[in-house]
Order: structure tokens, then C-alpha cells, then sequence
């Protein structure tokens, strides 16, 4: 009795954690595979310990010039769309208009539609237009997919916004330029700020919308997906490892600032409180 | 009396203005709205409509050539004759991979969201961890796991589940286990979101009024979880059924899936018509599914 | 006082705020005195925060006037305005610290040196010392008095207090009211408090004003609205009323006639509203006392007899609600003073009162009695 209850309580826990590992097993891969020196080009299985994949990231040098790439294209197009998102999020929350069930359609289907029918149909319309294929075609590609998610990460963050936080500050003596830049802007900033990382993501990442509309540009995960026939480079877990434990790091650093913010915060005066309840 | 006698005066009462009009306003959502609107029109919505006039073009007509409008709708069943089992076994995988994600999926968001305490954020972020590493690179890395030399392959040889020549890699098992890890954390994040918003106390008062915990889940939780449900298998099952990635790298051409036959026909055979004609089904049959689907989850209780 | 900008009142002038079909005021006119402080009472959607909002500039006037002093400041933009509001939650900006949400308004008017008056600012309201914190780490008392601060230090001619102790609890709001009072005669500043409490109303503000579906009920002291209230509304709004239905017949000496439920009975022509006509007879419920029959009724007082149909003890007073022979029921509060024993339920006796504590209100013909007891709600019927 006592441990049919012991299991009932726990099992859900038991699978969860059985589940993260089947998450994370794949992450321990290309950590212990950025270490490995394999026996051939076509193996992907652990061979011996190495750090020289490490010591030299870009032993390929195409590799490296595809990361570099990417992360052009991803600031490019980062930029670009959480301008695009952040100004369409305002608009749909703080205005009415018409039309507003076609604008909220427009902004809903790219993240409906299969990536691999939005990459075909770029592909038909830069062919049909005569518009050769390259970097700039890429960032049109990423800027259209990320402003949705864009919009949506904006728009949830700015509609749990109390509008009379604006109300008080115009009504203490802010214009609507002043409402904007010292309320409105500070409050909605993380969520701008996630939209922008989530682009950036997005972009980094996207490998079957570019693989339509790249032309001759290789982006990191076109020369990923290029190797994976000729033979991957263990670098290619070098820089695997390496963005994950970077966005780890950010994800750490950021929760830690936080916490700290609040501790510090609290640790703070405890002057008054004596004077406030003795003085009345 | 004291306090505000003090004060010095503020430097001038603000002068009158002349009455604003809210007019002024009117145009704005539109200028907000015009730069992505036209972007998403331009760059989502006018390539739709060019797909679909490039699935009508005469298919005997080649990229160097041009093609000619033919209003070609034989193209359709022409491309379902011949590559219906790769949209027949595109279903089936991403449907497989969805029960087998929901299995694992819905014990970690009603953990993650009830059991957790303070580890809570701990287990979200190692949901989304994943996330942070290449999608390919990830892919690739079940190529070592499912390896015909892996420690996975051996001890399923060991005891007896694969035979002596038994392999993962190149099998449908592998295309569906690679579908399942590659978006299950689209369905997990949703329903955490549900669930997380679960009174506990609601499944007590449901304990309390008889109900098994079996009954109290069917009855109260799945439910209330239905939102996030109703999202998550979405967000899994449409890109799930568009990949191509799994089917190639994990599978054989005896896997590939929808995706790959339409990736070829762009790049490869550079056969358009095909091709447009292809995509085009592919987003009908999703949305029909979606719709119906929305329809049933909508309007009935489910169970 | 520190009044260095022109004296003056606060004035509405046939202020109307229509929301589509939906009119929120209706053609409002008062003059609040400067340096008074004022309270707008009525349940939800009566419109008394619409009105607020108009004089904040938060919203547009369909029509009419806002004056302060002799300028009109309906068109002004809000941040154009001498007047300052304590929202309601009070809507603390949470990612500024106390000092910078209080030093707001001075920074926005190009000031630069904000500290005394900060610190001045958070004495005045008992907070020195918390200028670093944020205001998720208050108290929602703590928080209302940084709400407080920062609207004050504008010296605003007008502060406006909407629902300012709402989120509070029982005992923090009796102890706000006091400090807010306290406040206000400290700084001189007039303050239009718009509350549904009026409790809160009464014990705070000089002058009540009672709206009902956009329209000012009744305006006045607290005292005066309590003791004569010039409608129904107001009878039932403010405290609990009996409300005999009946008819006046005219003057007859210094008193009105009032024939009601067959009986005769007078109130003093300074405390009858109309004189003829179809009028309510009211008696708020602790003027009424209760005797064993007509012969113990002191002289000079009126009464109407019954059986007692309900008797609720609690604690400073007893609650009896008696039926009278044609059916309604009276409310009578019996204070507990240890004069005269408990009543028991069915008990035969005869309620009276002295006329002058008796008042005569305009009744819709048709409408019957409204003792409505025992109902601390304000009735439905009211706009909503």
C-alpha cells in the first residue's frame, strides 16, 4: 500500500525526467563528438579523444564562413523584423481599425503554413520575377517568417500592459512622445528584446526556407546539410556545442540578474518603516 | 501646512493648447501596419498565389526554356498518381511521431507545470535547450546514437528486441524517433501553459467528490488542458509533416517523405509545375486536417 | 498655503459624455470651492468616474465646459493640466523606484533638482527611507500613499481621487481616510474624491454629491443629505429609509398633511420636498421606537402600529422589522443601551417618531413603499 502510493505519487516525475533525457541526449552527442577525432570522414561514430577540433574551429574554413554568413543574415533580418513586428504589434493593440481580422489572418498563416510550402512559393515568385538568388533573397526570406512570431511575442507583452500606467504619466505632465519613451518603451522592452532573440533563432537556424531561396549562398545549416553527404568535419559539433552552451549562458545570465535584482531590492531600506508607524 | 509651503513653484502653469482632435490618430495604425503588411503580402502571400499559377504551367515546358500558362490542372493527379505513398507516408510518420510525442509530452508539461516546485524553470529551460543547438547538427547526432555500432543497437541486439543484423539507422523507426525529438518541445510548451494555469485544488475537490485520479484526469485536467493540447499537436503536426530533413538523414529514399520528393523536384529535376503542384496539396491536406480537426476539438467534448 | 496660481473653483458646466447610444453624464453642472474636498458617490457605472476622467482629460467631454477658475480645460491635453490624479490601483510605474515614480511630474516639467521635495513629499505621507524600493515591494498602503505623493508634489490645483482605498482592507482604509483627511487639510488643496462607499464618503468629505444614471441625485453635507435627502434614491442610497407611500394634502399651519395607508400624519413644511401630490413619508429606521401600544406614545409623536416580524441582534443594536397592518415592513434599529428589553418575534407593537426627524419626498404615482430593510447594497434599478 504504502509503495503503490510512493509510485503514484512520483511516476509522472519519473517519466518526465526519462523524457528530458531523450531531449538532451543528443546535446550530450555533439558535446562528446565536438572531442572526437573520427576514423573517417563518412563515421559518425566516437573514435578518439581529441581537443584539437577545438584548438582549430575553422580547420574548415568554409565552415567558418558559413557561420559568419549566418549570422549576418540573422542580424540583418533580426533587425528588420522586430521593427516590422514591434510597430504592427502596437498597432494592433493600441488602435482600432478596419480590417483587422485580415491583418490578424496575414500575421496567423506564415506560422501555419509548412515551411516548405513558404520556401517553394518564394522560389516560384524570384524565378517568375527573374530575381537571382543570394543573401538578399535569404534575408527577405527570414524577415517574412520572423515577423509573425515577432508580433505575437510583442503583442502579448504589451496588451498585459496596463493602459493606465500611460494615463498617470500623462497625467503627471508627460507628453505622448515623453508616455512613450519613459513608460510605454521600458515596459514592453523584454518583450521586444525576446522577440529579437527568437528571431535571431529563427533565422540562425532556418534551413529549409534558405535551402529554396540561397542560390549559391551557404548559410551554417546549408553547409551542415552539404557535408552531411560528403562527410561531416567534427567542427561542425564544435560550433554546435559552442551556440548551445553560449545561449545557455545567456539564458543563466539573465535569469541570475534577476534574481539578484530582486534580493537586492529587498536587502534594501528598511529605514522608515519605524517612523511610519511611530509618527502616526 | 508646512510641507508644501516649502516647495518652490513649478516653473509655469502649463499654457492652454488649442483642442486637440483625436483625428490626428486616424492614419496611424496604418502607417504602423503598412511596412509588415506589405512585406507579408509581397513576400508570403503574392508567392502563394505565383505557386499556385506555377502548378497550372505546362509541365512539359523546362526552367531554361520558360513555361507556358497552360492552365494545366492534369498536373495534380498527375503528381498524386505518381507520388502518393510519399504523401501517404508522410501522414503516417508525423501522425505516429504525434501519439508517441503526446505519450511523452503530456507527463512532462503536467510535471514541469504541477509537480515541479522550484525546479520548475530548471526543467523549462531544459526543454527548450535543445533549441539552442543547430537543428541539423541535432539530427545528426542521432546518427551516432541509432549507429549499427552504437551502445543503442547492441544492447537492443543484446536482448533479443533487434535481431543480429537488426538496424535503427535507415529505418522508419529512426524517421519517426528523429520527428518525435525534433518537435516535441512545440507541443510541450503549450500544454505546460495550460496546465501550469491548473488549480490544484480543482483535482482535490474532484478527489474529494469520488472521482479516481483516472476519472479526476479525464474529467478535469485533460479538459482544461484542451487549449494547449489543441495548439501543441498543431505546432507539431504541421511542420512534422512538411519535413524532409529526418527522412534524409536518419532514412533511406525507402523513407523519404512528401518533403523530399518536392525538394527534388525544385532542385534537383527543376520539374516547377511538379513541384508548385505538390506543395499545393500539401498545404490542402494540412489545412483540411487542421480544419477538421479544429472543428471536432471545438464542438464536442472530446472522450 | 501655497496658492501662488490664481484662486479658483472648479467648475462643470453642462457636462455631457455620451459613449455611442450610451450616455455616461448627463448635462452635469456643480461648483466644487476650491480648497474643499468632495466627494462624487454612486454605485458603478452612475458615471462618477466618467466625470473624473473628464476633468483629468483622460476623456473627451461629448459637450460642456471644465473650468477652473475662469478657464476652460475640457480641451486641454492631460498633461496640460493644473490637476493631478491617484488612480485607481493606484498604477505605480514598476520600473521605476519610489523616488523616480514621485519625482515624475517634476522631471517631466523640466526640474531638475527633485530631491528635497522628493524626500519632503514621502515625510509628508510617512514613507522617508523607501525611495530606493520598487513598488511591487509595498504594501498596497504603502503603495496608495506613494500614489498620493506623487500626484501632491505637482501642487495640483485639483487632485482627483478615484476609488483611492478600494484595494485596501477594512482596517487599512479607515486608517487611510483619516490620513487622507489629514492630508488635505494639510496642503489646502481642493480634492474630488469619487468613491461607491458612503461610509468613506460621509466621513471624509465636506460636500457628497449622490449621482444616479449621469445626473447629480443630490449635493451637500454629509449631514444634511443623511438627515433630509431630497429623493428616493438618495433615501435608500445613504443609510437604509422607510418610505410610506401616501398623498399630501397642502399646507395646514407650519406642517404638510400627509395621508398615507389610512391614517393621517404632518411633517414640518421645512422638511416636506413637494406639498402635494403623491409623496413618500420617510423615516430612517433608528428614528423609530417601539412601544406596547398607542397609549405609550410620548405626545407630539406620530406612529403607525404592528407585529414585530424579525428581530436580528447585532451587538450595538437590535434590527426588528415590523409588520404593519397592511402588509409592508418597517426597519427599526433599537440601540442596545440597556434602556428597555428585547422584543420577541410576533410581539403586537406600535412604532413612532417625532415629526421633525421625518422628511416627505416626491413619489412616482403608482410606486409603492420602499422600506427596503436590511439591504446594505444600493437597490438595483441604478444604472449599471
Amino acid at each position: 500500500m504504502r509503495i503503490s502510493r510512493w509510485v503514484a505519487d512520483r511516476w509522472v516525475m519519473g517519466v518526465a525526467l526519462l523524457v528530458l533525457f531523450y531531449l538532451s541526449l543528443p546535446i550530450l552527442v555533439v558535446a562528446g563528438l565536438s572531442f572526437n577525432r573520427p576514423s573517417s570522414r563518412l563515421s559518425y561514430d566516437f573514435n578518439e579523444f581529441t581537443l584539437d577540433n577545438w584548438k582549430q574551429p575553422c580547420a574548415t574554413s568554409d565552415m567558418c564562413d558559413a557561420v559568419v554568413r549566418s549570422m549576418e543574415i540573422g542580424l540583418i533580418a533580426t533587425v528588420v523584423s522586430t521593427i516590422l513586428g514591434t510597430l504592427m504589434a502596437f498597432a494592433l493593440v493600441r488602435h482600432g481599425f478596419r480590417g483587422r481580422s485580415g491583418i490578424n489572418g496575414l500575421i496567423f498563416l506564415p506560422m501555419a503554413t509548412p515551411e516548405l510550402v513558404m520556401g517553394t512559393s518564394l522560389l516560384a515568385l524570384f524565378v517568375a520575377a527573374g530575381v537571382p538568388q543570394g543573401f538578399w533573397t535569404i534575408v527577405i526570406a527570414h524577415v517574412m517568417f520572423c515577423v509573425s512570431f515577432v508580433v505575437v511575442t510583442v503583442k502579448a507583452r504589451l496588451s498585459g500592459m496596463d493602459r493606465r500606467l500611460e494615463e498617470a504619466a500623462m497625467d503627471l505632465y508627460a507628453s505622448e512622445w515623453q508616455t512613450f519613451r519613459r513608460i510605454t518603451l521600458p515596459l514592453v522592452l523584454p518583450g521586444i528584446v525576446a522577440a529579437a532573440l527568437l528571431a535571431f533563432s529563427l533565422s540562425f537556424d532556418d534551413f529549409i526556407i534558405t535551402n529554396f531561396n540561397a542560390g549559391t549562398t551557404v548559410t551554417f545549416p546549408m553547409y551542415v546539410w552539404g557535408a552531411a553527404q560528403r562527410g561531416i568535419p567534427p567542427q561542425v559539433n564544435v560550433i554546435g556545442t559552442a551556440m548551445f552552451v553560449i545561449a545557455l549562458l545567456l539564458v543563466g545570465a539573465s535569469s541570475l540578474r534577476g534574481r539578484r535584482a530582486r534580493r537586492a531590492a529587498l536587502a534594501a531600506p528598511a529605514v522608515g518603516a519605524g517612523t511610519a508607524t511611530s509618527r502616526s | 501646512m508646512t510641507a508644501l509651503a516649502q516647495l518652490p513653484t513649478s516653473s509655469g502653469e502649463p499654457a492652454a493648447a488649442p483642442i486637440v482632435r483625436r483625428g490626428r490618430y486616424k492614419l496611424l495604425p496604418y502607417l504602423l501596419l503598412l511596412p509588415g503588411a506589405a512585406w507579408l503580402l509581397v513576400f508570403f502571400a503574392l508567392p502563394l498565389l505565383q505557386l499556385a499559377a506555377a502548378s497550372l504551367y505546362d509541365p512539359s515546358g523546362s526552367l531554361s526554356t520558360g513555361y507556358a500558362m497552360t492552365w494545366a490542372f492534369g498536373n495534380y493527379p498527375d503528381a498524386l498518381q505518381a507520388y502518393w505513398p510519399h504523401f501517404v507516408r508522410s501522414f503516417a510518420y508525423s501522425a505516429i511521431a504525434l501519439v508517441l510525442a503526446l505519450l511523452m509530452g503530456y507527463p512532462l508539461a503536467y510535471a514541469i507545470a504541477q509537480k515541479a516546485g522550484r525546479w520548475k524553470n530548471l526543467l523549462l529551460v531544459a526543454v527548450v535547450a535543445p533549441m539552442f543547438t543547430s537543428f541539423l547538427v541535432r539530427t545528426l547526432a542521432w546518427k551516432t546514437i541509432l549507429s549499427d555500432n552504437g551502445w543503442l543497437v547492441g544492447l537492443l541486439r543484446d536482448v533479443h528486441l533487434l535481431g543480429p543484423d537488426g538496424r535503427l539507422l535507415a529505418t522508419p523507426v529512426a524517421v519517426v524517433l528523429g520527428l518525435t525529438y525534433n518537435f516535441l518541445p512545440f507541443l510541450v510548451l503549450p500544454l505546460y501553459a495550460s496546465l501550469e494555469r491548473l488549480d490544484y485544488r480543482l483535482l482535490e475537490a474532484a478527489n474529494d467528490l469520488y472521482a479516481s485520479p483516472l476519472r479526476a484526469f479525464q474529467k478535469v485536467t485533460l479538459p482544461l488542458s484542451m487549449p494547449g493540447l489543441i495548439a501543441g499537436t498543431l505546432l507539431f503536426f504541421i511542420p512534422a509533416t512538411g519535413d524532409y530533413i529526418n527522412a534524409e538523414l536518419l532514412g533511406t529514399p525507402n523513407q523519404y517523405m512528401i518533403g523530399n520528393v518536392i525538394d527534388s523536384a525544385f532542385l534537383v529535376r527543376l520539374d516547377y509545375p511538379q513541384g508548385a503542384a505538390l506543395s499545393f496539396l500539401l498545404m490542402a491536406a494540412i489545412l483540411a486536417i487542421v480544419f477538421v480537426y479544429l472543428r471536432k476539438a471545438g464542438t464536442e467534448e472530446v472522450l | 498655503m501655497g496658492h501662488e496660481t490664481p484662486a479658483g473653483d472648479l467648475r462643470l458646466a453642462n457636462l455631457t459624455k455620451r459613449f455611442g447610444v450610451f450616455t455616461a453624464v448627463d448635462d452635469l453642472s456643480l461648483t466644487i470651492p476650491q480648497g474643499s474636498f468632495f466627494a462624487l458617490l454612486g454605485a458603478s457605472g452612475c458615471g462618477k468616474t466618467t466625470t473624473l476622467r473628464m476633468i483629468a482629460g483622460l476623456e473627451q467631454p461629448t459637450g460642456g465646459q471644465v473650468l477652473l477658475g475662469d478657464r476652460d480645460i475640457a480641451g486641454l491635453r492631460p498633461y496640460k493640466r493644473p490637476v493631478n490624479t491617484v488612480f485607481q490601483s493606484y498604477a505605480l510605474f514598476p520600473h521605476l523606484d519610489i523616488h523616480e515614480n514621485v519625482a515624475f511630474g517634476l522631471r517631466r516639467r523640466g526640474i531638475r533638482q527633485v530631491t528635497d521635495q522628493v524626500e519632503r513629499m514621502l515625510a509628508l505621507v510617512q514613507l522617508e527611507g523607501y525611495g530606493r524600493r520598487k513598488p511591487a515591494q509595498l504594501s498596497g498602503g504603502q503603495q496608495q500613499r506613494v500614489a498620493l505623493a506623487r500626484a501632491l508634489i505637482n501642487q495640483p490645483q485639483v487632485l482627483l481621487l478615484d476609488e483611492p482605498l478600494g484595494a485596501l482592507d477594512l482596517k487599512l482604509r479607515r486608517q487611510m481616510q483619516i490620513e487622507l483627511k489629514r492630508i488635505q487639510t494639510e496642503v489646502g488643496i481642493t480634492f474630488v474624491h469619487v468613491t461607491h462607499d458612503q461610509e468613506e464618503a460621509m466621513t471624509m468629505a465636506d460636500t457628497v454629491a449622490v449621482m444616479n444614471a449621469g445626473r447629480i441625485e443630490q449635493l451637500g453635507a454629509p449631514a444634511e443629505l443623511y438627515e433630509y435627502p431630497a429623493t428616493a434614491f438618495v433615501a435608500n442610497f445613504l443609510g437604509q429609509s422607510n418610505l410610506l407611500a401616501g398623498d399630501a394634502g397642502g399646507h395646514s399651519g407650519g406642517d404638510v398633511l400627509v395621508a398615507a395607508h389610512g391614517s393621517r400624519f404632518s411633517v414640518p413644511a421645512g422638511r416636506a420636498r413637494v406639498d402635494r401630490g403623491p409623496v413618500f413619508l420617510g423615516v430612517r429606521p433608528e428614528k423609530l421606537h417601539l412601544v406596547g401600544g398607542p397609549d405609550q406614545v410620548p405626545a407630539g409623536h406620530q406612529h403607525v402600529g404592528g407585529v414585530v416580524s424579525d428581530a436580528s441582534y447585532v451587538g450595538v443594536s437590535t434590527q426588528y422589522l415590523v409588520r404593519t397592518a397592511w402588509g409592508s415592513e418597517l426597519s427599526v434599529f433599537a440601540a442596545n443601551s440597556g434602556v428597555g428589553g428585547q422584543l420577541a418575534v410576533g410581539a403586537t407593537v406600535t412604532a413612532h417618531w417625532d415629526p421633525r426627524h421625518a422628511f416627505v419626498l416626491p413619489r412616482e404615482s403608482g410606486a409603492d413603499d420602499q422600506t427596503a430593510p436590511l439591504l446594505d447594497e444600493p437597490p438595483v434599478g441604478v444604472a449599471s
